[in-house]
């Protein structure tokens, strides 16, 4: 049997802030008629201001959800209250039932889609090849043309903050119009880099196009670092024909970042046979809720494939087998040090790397102001791009003792993800 | 050569720090030339790591700018690649360890729900209705929240004040610990403070004037001593409106040995204070002022001869003595004096005055009938003819004694009189219901639901609000029963659910979960999709949500 979904698991899959607001008001069993749930999927009618209520279904598996209301938001207000509900009010919503017939339908029509597999579409190698060598051309002549760009403020020099931050916004547009969109992000970012880290920047945005330019030089897994970087990427489908890493992944934690136009969903998972990490991404439109529902602490077999990197970490997932499990004891971490150290070994091999991601047990949440810090009594790393609300929650559940912590570990600092207490129960604290 | 530590001042991005970069730091360097410009400034020499020369020379003869970038680049990745943490900050002692049992799993999911229906702001009223209802059963029970929802907890409590009793209970050393560091949740220290004599003092010292109340008030259930020591020490130097509310607040616990500081109370400069002070002692059993004033009553009011009537004699003046015990000179509204008076006597005078002076109980002094002094000489000696030829003043000294009675009952807390008093629920009459629910009040509660059931089978939601007001939560399963059944007959009656808003928000709060299905009954033969139908099914939908919550605190 399934285990009910916590509220903050359904919080999550909220697209928005009105959704969640509006399904709030549909989280109590008076609008729900028929609501049950069992075999893999939970349903239920919802009387609307209509005469005929609306019917919701969500299949617990994917999730995936259905609902015969005109809502384009998903899932929608009725499939988040529905959920709420289940989660909320067991006793609203029996378990172990036999869903009704429409609902039955829904089910039983995605399975057989599931089935189907689609068949690839026919390309033609040739004018693929084609039009590679003239995107290729192009981010080479828009990276020409950022070093130069870069090298005229060097000459005249960065002591005026103004001047050292003005104009990035048009350069990153000329990144965009070539192709480039790793270039544009990172030109953008200098318009709003503090003059301290200025000069760093300036450097390492100067070095990834200078290494596009002789892409074709670069040892490989170097390469692959600085064709990403650049912006290339690789198709999710054509990573998975390539090779693939099985093992029993443990989720260490996620983070959503939500901007106007998109939410991106990062979920870190540790491999607890080969060691290793890695990193997905799941995007949302706004009104769509990014399609990655691990919770933290599920350990899932499966496949994932990593994109090719000098230090590989960003992965998609493949195929998945048997039913996931919760784990039940601790992850095993680090020393401040040696998670400090770890990032430095990602950084020799992938100059760019910001963070790496890490465990660190044994320590204690120290608050300060304005600068809080995570110590193992020893050493001490400051904990940065923290919300105030999150880095509570974090002292809360350590209490002053110390405590295992996921997170990122970067020059900059630690930004913690998620915190186990001393009977192995997570929290997240992103945010 | 130096590897950077990753201490805040580095990091910050404000500054450059001078702990570990010397003007021989290649780092420095560059960033000196890149401040003023290449065109300004040639490429510095590097010296420093064999490294470092080496990229030097390699970079010799370039364009100077994109040499300087090839040479920050290295820099800022040796940099990144060697840094080493901080040093380790004192860390604070950590919160005391709490041995309740930390709540069941249920439970806690459904406090994240009840927290974060206040923080999605949905329209969920009765969440935020249910929440106290949930801390104080919670803290009855002894749970320890679990620590990731203790901010969340503390944050609610900051926004509305009556929950901090309960929510600093429940969170425990750990809610002191985390006030200790986060001056937002300050008041928890305030709250618990009473725990040890010396943070009480500076409470009482140094407080907000809510919270000296909430102190003081607290301390008179555990040591009503103490807490009049402390606010003794004070008195002298409390604005009037201050030491209204502080005399106020030694109802709680009150006992014989707040005498003293009550008299010398009813010599205060303020008419309030001493109104109140006298108030307080007339509902002290054995008190100097009771005494006095059962003197005064037993002179205005007697038993006939033939002991089957009552004679009244009101005061004719209040001398200073009255107005010393409180009694004002003149009614408020206008009533006439003598009446008045009379009746601010007996509200303050020991209902045990009378059945140990008139050796009657309370029920028989209640039937006798009443009559003035001064009319005593009409010979009545048929108790039949006596009240149909009652002139209008007596039946007016019997309903003065009654309501005189009634208004000492629920200042001495009086149940037996209070019983008396009220009789059998009403019916068929209107009644009012402000001194039926004060009276109320002072019954045990199985007495005020059974009383209020029978009122509500008879009266209907009309004038029920005070009443339901007064009983005890969770109602009764009969009262429960009765309201339900009201609620019926108003639907049916065609009123509109609006109208009993009052009625319907006490009973979101109060009624019986075990009630629950007749009221999804309700709400299922209700028309659908009307105001009744709507309120029906919220109304069962939140029992529902409150037995579930309820019972996940087993």
């Amino acid at each position: 049997m399934e285990e009910r979904w916590s509220t903050e698991h359904v919080l999550s899959l909220a697209p928005d802030a009105a959704s969640l607001k509006a399904a709030g008001k549909l989280s109590g069993p008076a609008p729900w008629s028929g609501a049950g749930w069992g075999q893999g999927a939970l349903w239920g009618e919802c009387r609307g201001s209509g005469s005929t209520p609306y019917r919701t279904v969500v299949e617990l598996g994917g999730p995936a959800y259905q609902c015969s209301c005109p809502s384009r938001k998903f899932p929608c207000k009725h499939a988040l209250g529905l959920l709420l509900l289940w989660s909320g009010s067991p006793e609203a919503v029996p378990g172990g039932t036999v869903p009704p017939e429409w609902a039955a339908a829904w089910l039983a029509g995605r399975q057989k889609r599931a089935q189907k597999v689609s068949a690839p579409a026919a390309a033609d190698p040739v004018a693929a090849a084609r039009r590679a060598e003239r995107r290729s051309a192009r981010v080479a002549a828009g990276a020409q043309e950022l070093c130069l760009r870069l090298a005229d403020r060097i000459r005249q020099g960065l002591a005026d903050p103004a001047a050292a931050s003005a104009g990035w916004d048009q350069v990153a547009a000329r990144m965009v119009d070539a192709q480039a969109p790793g270039l544009a992000a990172r030109a953008r970012e200098l318009g709003s880099a503090g003059q301290e880290s200025l000069l760093a920047e300036y450097a390492l945005l100067h070095l990834l196009a200078a290494a596009y330019q002789r892409v074709g030089e670069l040892p490989e897994p170097l390469a692959a670092t600085v064709r990403a970087r650049v912006g290339f990427t690789t198709d999710t489908a054509e990573l998975l024909a390539g090779p693939t890493v099985r093992d029993q992944w443990l989720v260490l934690g996620r983070r959503d970042n939500a901007d106007a136009n998109l939410t991106t969903r990062r979920v870190w998972l540790h491999g607890t046979k080969t060691g290793r990490s890695a990193l997905l991404l799941a995007f949302g439109r706004p009104g769509q809720a990014p399609d990655l529902p691990l919770p933290t602490g599920q350990l899932l077999e499966a496949e994932l494939a990593f994109h090719p990197s000098a230090r590989p970490l960003r992965a998609v997932i493949g195929a998945r087998y048997g039913t996931p499990g919760t784990a039940r004891t601790l992850p095993s971490g680090l020393s401040p040090t040696a998670g400090l150290a770890a990032y430095g070994e990602a950084v020799a091999d992938d100059p760019w790397v910001e963070s790496w991601p890490v465990v660190l047990a044994g320590v204690v949440p120290v608050p300060g102001r304005p600068d809080w810090y995570l110590t193992d009594g020893q050493h001490a790393l400051p904990i940065r791009d923290t919300g105030e609300d999150a880095r509570w929650r974090l002292a809360a559940v350590s209490g002053g003792r110390p405590v295992t912590v996921f997170g990122e570990c970067g020059h900059r600092g630690f930004t913690p993800v998620t915190v186990w207490d001393e009977s192995g129960k997570a929290t997240g604290v992103s945010g | 050569m130096s590897s950077e530590h990753l201490s805040s001042a580095h990091v910050s991005g404000e500054h450059v720090s001078g702990e570990h970069v010397s003007s021989e730091d290649p780092w420095a360097q560059l960033q000196s030339t890149a401040l003023l410009g290449t065109d300004r400034r040639p490429l510095p020499a590097l010296s420093g790591s064999p490294a470092f020369t080496a990229a030097a020379a390699a970079v010799a003869g370039q364009d100077p700018a994109t040499g300087l970038l090839e040479l920050a680049a290295l820099a800022t990745v040796r940099r990144r690649a060697g840094l080493l943490p901080a040093r380790a900050p004192q860390a604070a002692r950590p919160a005391a360890v709490d041995l309740r049992p930390v709540l069941p799993e249920a439970a806690a999911s459904r406090l994240g729900v009840l927290l974060a229906g206040r923080a999605t702001g949905g329209g969920q009223a009765n969440l935020a209705e249910l929440l106290p209802q949930w801390l104080a059963e919670a803290r009855a029970r002894g749970y320890r929240p679990p620590a990731a929802l203790v901010p969340a907890l503390l944050d609610t409590a900051r926004a509305r004040s009556e929950l901090r009793g309960d929510v600093v209970a429940l969170a425990g050393p750990l809610g002191r610990w985390l006030a200790e560091h986060n001056p937002q949740w300050r008041y928890v220290l305030r709250t618990v403070g009473g725990d040890s004599p010396a943070e009480g003092e500076r409470i009482w010292q140094e407080g907000l004037f809510a919270e000296r109340v909430t102190h003081l008030t607290r301390l008179r259930r555990t040591d009503p001593a103490a807490a009049l020591t402390l606010l003794a020490g004070t008195w002298s130097t409390e604005r009037a409106e201050d030491r209204l509310l502080f005399l106020d607040a030694l109802q709680e616990g009150l006992g014989a040995a707040d005498e003293p500081f009550l008299e010398t109370a009813l010599d205060d400069r303020s008419k309030n204070v001493r109104a109140t002070a006298a108030e307080l002692l007339s509902s002290l059993p054995g008190s100097a002022l009771g005494r006095r004033m059962a003197d005064r009553a037993l002179a205005a009011v007697r038993l006939a001869d033939d002991g089957r009537r009552l004679l009244v004699a009101p005061p004719t003046a209040c001398d200073t003595a009255m107005q010393r015990d409180g009694i004002a000179p003149s009614s408020p509204t206008g009533r006439g004096q003598r009446a008045w008076w009379l009746g601010e006597l007996l509200a303050a005078t020991p209902l045990s005055t009378w059945t140990s002076a008139f050796g009657l109980t309370p029920t028989q002094l209640l039937a006798l009938p009443v009559a003035d002094e001064t009319e005593d000489a009409t010979d009545a000696t048929d108790a039949t003819t006596d009240a149909a030829d009652a002139v209008g003043s007596s039946d007016q000294w019997r309903e003065e004694l009654r309501e005189a009675w009634a208004r000492a009952a629920v200042r001495q807390h009086d149940a037996d009189w209070a019983r008396v008093l009220l009789g059998p629920a009403p019916r068929g009459a209107r009644v009012s219901p402000g001194a039926p629910a004060k009276l109320l009040a002072v019954l045990p509660p199985p007495e005020r639901a059974a009383w209020t059931a029978a009122f509500l089978r008879s009266h209907g939601l009309g004038d029920a609000f005070q009443l339901l007001g007064a009983c005890a939560t969770p109602w009764t399963p009969p009262l429960s029963t009765a309201v339900v059944a009201a609620l019926e007959r108003a639907a049916a009656s065609g009123s509109y659910p609006w109208s009993h808003s009052g009625v319907l928000g006490l009973t979101e709060r109060s009624l019986a979960p075990a009630t629950a299905p007749a009221v999804e009954a309700l709400a299922t033969d209700a028309a659908p999709d009307t105001a009744w139908s709507e309120t029906f099914a919220r109304l069962a939908g939140t029992l529902r949500f409150r037995a579930a919550m309820l019972a996940e605190l087993e």
